[in-house]
């Protein structure tokens, strides 16, 4: 046998595969990966301190960077645990702008997160591109609702920014109609190729036990064969109203995050239907006005107190965190991001396995710098 | 048939020598058109996200916005084989030594595009300890986006506007033919207290202060890696009451929570 000697080796914090600056240190002997060390805060933007010298409405804007394909949901979170301190009512139409708005968030993001992680497996281009064309369409959904493609700032407390229009009715619609379409197109394209699935299959096998261990949640958590969505754990908002399934894997490899996020995104679609059809009996507007005229004359000062509140994000379980001391902005600000915490079962995923399935690993997670590093 | 009157060439200029030669059939080219032609057909972009504005960066590169008609679908990972850095998104004090470094790694001729406002100013996140006010204080920038992100159109806007800068040039007077002017630019250091810049007394961006050094002056404006002198082009960056302080020489770490206390 001959005698191997272990070699460090660095990637990122400029790399193309590390999803952003994400510096990873990987020890590894010959071909296999022995330990792995991330390093990060190459995009620490001092989010929690902004949070606490800006005021409750300003700290909107930047809840769109935490994680910044999924605007709509961080603000839902965030406008969720103002709401809960203050005691503000949202109207039922409200609610169902905003589950319409989380579930496009949510079809945006798994469109793009598997469109990103087959390209790091080497399907240069061609995947990526369609997860991107899907993503444009929404875009323009969000455009119109938001004034802005990726940072809309449409969640207000005590419902959202504008109403929708009937026009924007109908173009949601009509995406929902293309979209069954897209997704049979991308697995046939997708789920039996071959190379996929020499690359993803009982590769980064994160087990049951292990993965309620480090409290990863999302997709990660779910492909281990742990049925834990918060929409249906803590059903908030509406969600309560919505049928729908809760996909889970069975192995806990990269195949099957793979998977669920397919599922996910039929999931979505689903919601998405019942929603759209249940609109128009929805009661009220699409903003609490009374709390809105109030809050217009005196601005918003919440009581002392405390607040958690968490939404299921595309990527696991976001909880945020308000401290109030009865200011106009918070004493403490806090955020449980998905990413970062699923972040850190990567050395248990990646030991064993070789240096070419890092990238693959790290792309399953589907990990945002901005919300890890915050 | 009309016969023309004679032209006037000695009273034109090469341009209008050259358009007017071109519309007789005849085609004349310099080595300046053809080179240009050349660098501004194929700008290939570093492959080098930073945050929220890499999206829009990939959505360009996208087929609905299609940068491969102004050849710069290339995005190459290595900056030994990149043209063009678009610095694309929040630039913190742990990445800015990074980036410094991968410009200097970058051949000339190389241009650098801000794209976003954290890019170019700290954009939102300004406020933060952790964020560079502008990444023109430690390279130089050709060329500025606006918005929080940009739209793809305004990326592919700026390219273009990075092509027209191309055709401007002069063989004779680029820079990176000239002799010595070959610029390695100061990579930060951490220090005890914040970033250390070579040539820059004390703290370069001190945390509740403003910049101790100023920007870079824009190749676009005939900068040769030299930064800007005249304090004015602070205005409009840092509170009004500042700026005369600035002119006197007198910034430094507490100067703004001295402003604050004043007003």
């Amino acid at each position: 046998m001959l005698k191997t000697e272990e070699l460090q080796i660095n990637i990122g914090p400029q790399h193309p595969s590390t999803h952003g600056v994400f510096r990873l240190m990987a020890t590894v002997d010959g071909e296999t990966v022995v330990h792995l060390e991330p390093v990060f805060g190459y995009l620490h933007r001092n989010h929690e301190q902004l949070g606490e010298i800006w005021t409750y409405l300003q700290t909107i804007t930047i809840t769109d960077r935490l994680d910044y394909f999924n605007s709509m949901i961080n603000e839902h979170g965030y406008c969720m645990t103002v709401e809960k301190l203050a005691s503000i009512e949202v109207p039922e139409r409200a609610e169902y702008i905003r589950v319409i708005m989380s579930e496009l968030s949510r079809i945006l993001n798994h469109a793009a997160a598997i469109g990103f992680w087959l390209q790091d497996m080497g399907s240069w281009g061609t995947t990526l591109m369609f997860g991107f064309r899907q993503r444009e369409m929404i875009m323009d959904i969000f455009e119109s609702v938001g004034g802005s493609r990726m940072m809309c700032n449409y969640m207000r407390f005590g419902g959202v920014a504008r109403d929708l229009t009937p026009n924007l009715v109908e173009q949601i619609n009509l995406f929902l109609e293309g979209f069954p379409q897209f997704i049979d197109d991308f697995e046939r394209l997708m789920m039996e190729n071959e190379i996929l699935l020499a690359r993803s299959r009982n590769v980064g096998v994160l087990p049951k036990e292990l993965a309620a261990a480090y409290s990863v949640t999302g997709p990660v958590i779910r492909g281990s064969g742990i049925p834990y969505d918060i929409r249906r754990a803590e059903p908030y908002s509406i969600y309560d109203r919505f049928a729908f399934d809760i996909p889970v894997g069975s192995v806990g490899d990269v195949y099957d995050r793979f998977l669920v996020r397919m599922e996910e995104m039929r999931q979505s679609h689903r919601i998405l239907r019942q929603a759209m059809e249940q609109l128009p009996q929805a009661s009220g507007s699409y903003i609490n006005q009374a709390y809105k005229a109030a809050s217009k004359q005196q601005g918003l000062r919440l009581p002392a107190g405390e607040a958690y509140c968490r939404v299921e994000s595309p990527k696991g379980e976001l909880g945020y965190y308000i401290v109030s001391n009865g200011g106009n902005s918070a004493y403490r600000y806090g955020i449980r991001a998905p990413s970062l915490i699923n972040l850190t079962a990567l050395n248990d995923m990646c030991r064993g396995y070789t240096v070419a399935d890092i990238v693959v690993i790290l792309g399953s997670i589907d990990i945002v710098m901005g919300e890890v590093d915050r | 048939m009309m016969s023309k009157a004679p032209k006037d060439y000695d009273n034109m200029t090469d341009e209008e020598v050259q358009l007017e030669l071109e519309q007789e059939g005849v085609l004349l080219s310099s080595v300046n058109k053809l080179y240009n032609w050349g660098r501004r057909s194929s700008v290939w972009p570093l492959g080098f996200g930073l945050a929220c504005c890499a999206i829009e960066m990939i959505s360009a590169s996208a087929s609905r916005y299609d940068i491969a008609r102004f050849g710069s679908e290339l995005f190459r990972a290595s900056p030994r084989q990149a043209d063009c850095m678009i610095v694309s998104g929040t630039v913190t004090k742990k990445m800015v030594p990074q980036i410094v470094r991968l410009y200097n790694q970058m051949p000339e001729p190389k241009w650098v595009i801000s794209m976003g406002a954290c890019a170019t100013s700290g954009g939102p996140f300004r406020d933060g300890y952790n964020v560079v006010r502008g990444i023109d204080l430690y390279i130089p920038v050709d060329v500025y986006v606006p918005g929080c992100p940009p739209r793809p159109e305004a990326l592919l806007h700026s390219l273009i506007t990075v092509q027209e800068q191309i055709d401007r040039e002069k063989i004779k007077k680029v820079r990176w033919y000239q002799k010595g002017t070959a610029v390695e630019f100061p990579v930060p250091e951490f220090g005890a207290k914040g970033l250390v810049v070579a040539g820059i007394p004390g703290v370069a961006d001190p945390v509740g202060g403003v910049p101790q050094m100023m920007p870079f002056v824009s190749p676009a404006l005939g900068g040769q890696g030299e930064r800007h002198t005249d304090p004015a082009v602070l205005e409009g960056n840092v509170p009004k009451g500042l700026v005369a302080e600035i002119r006197e020489g007198r910034a430094g770490t507490n100067l703004l929570e001295e402003h604050h206390a004043a007003t």
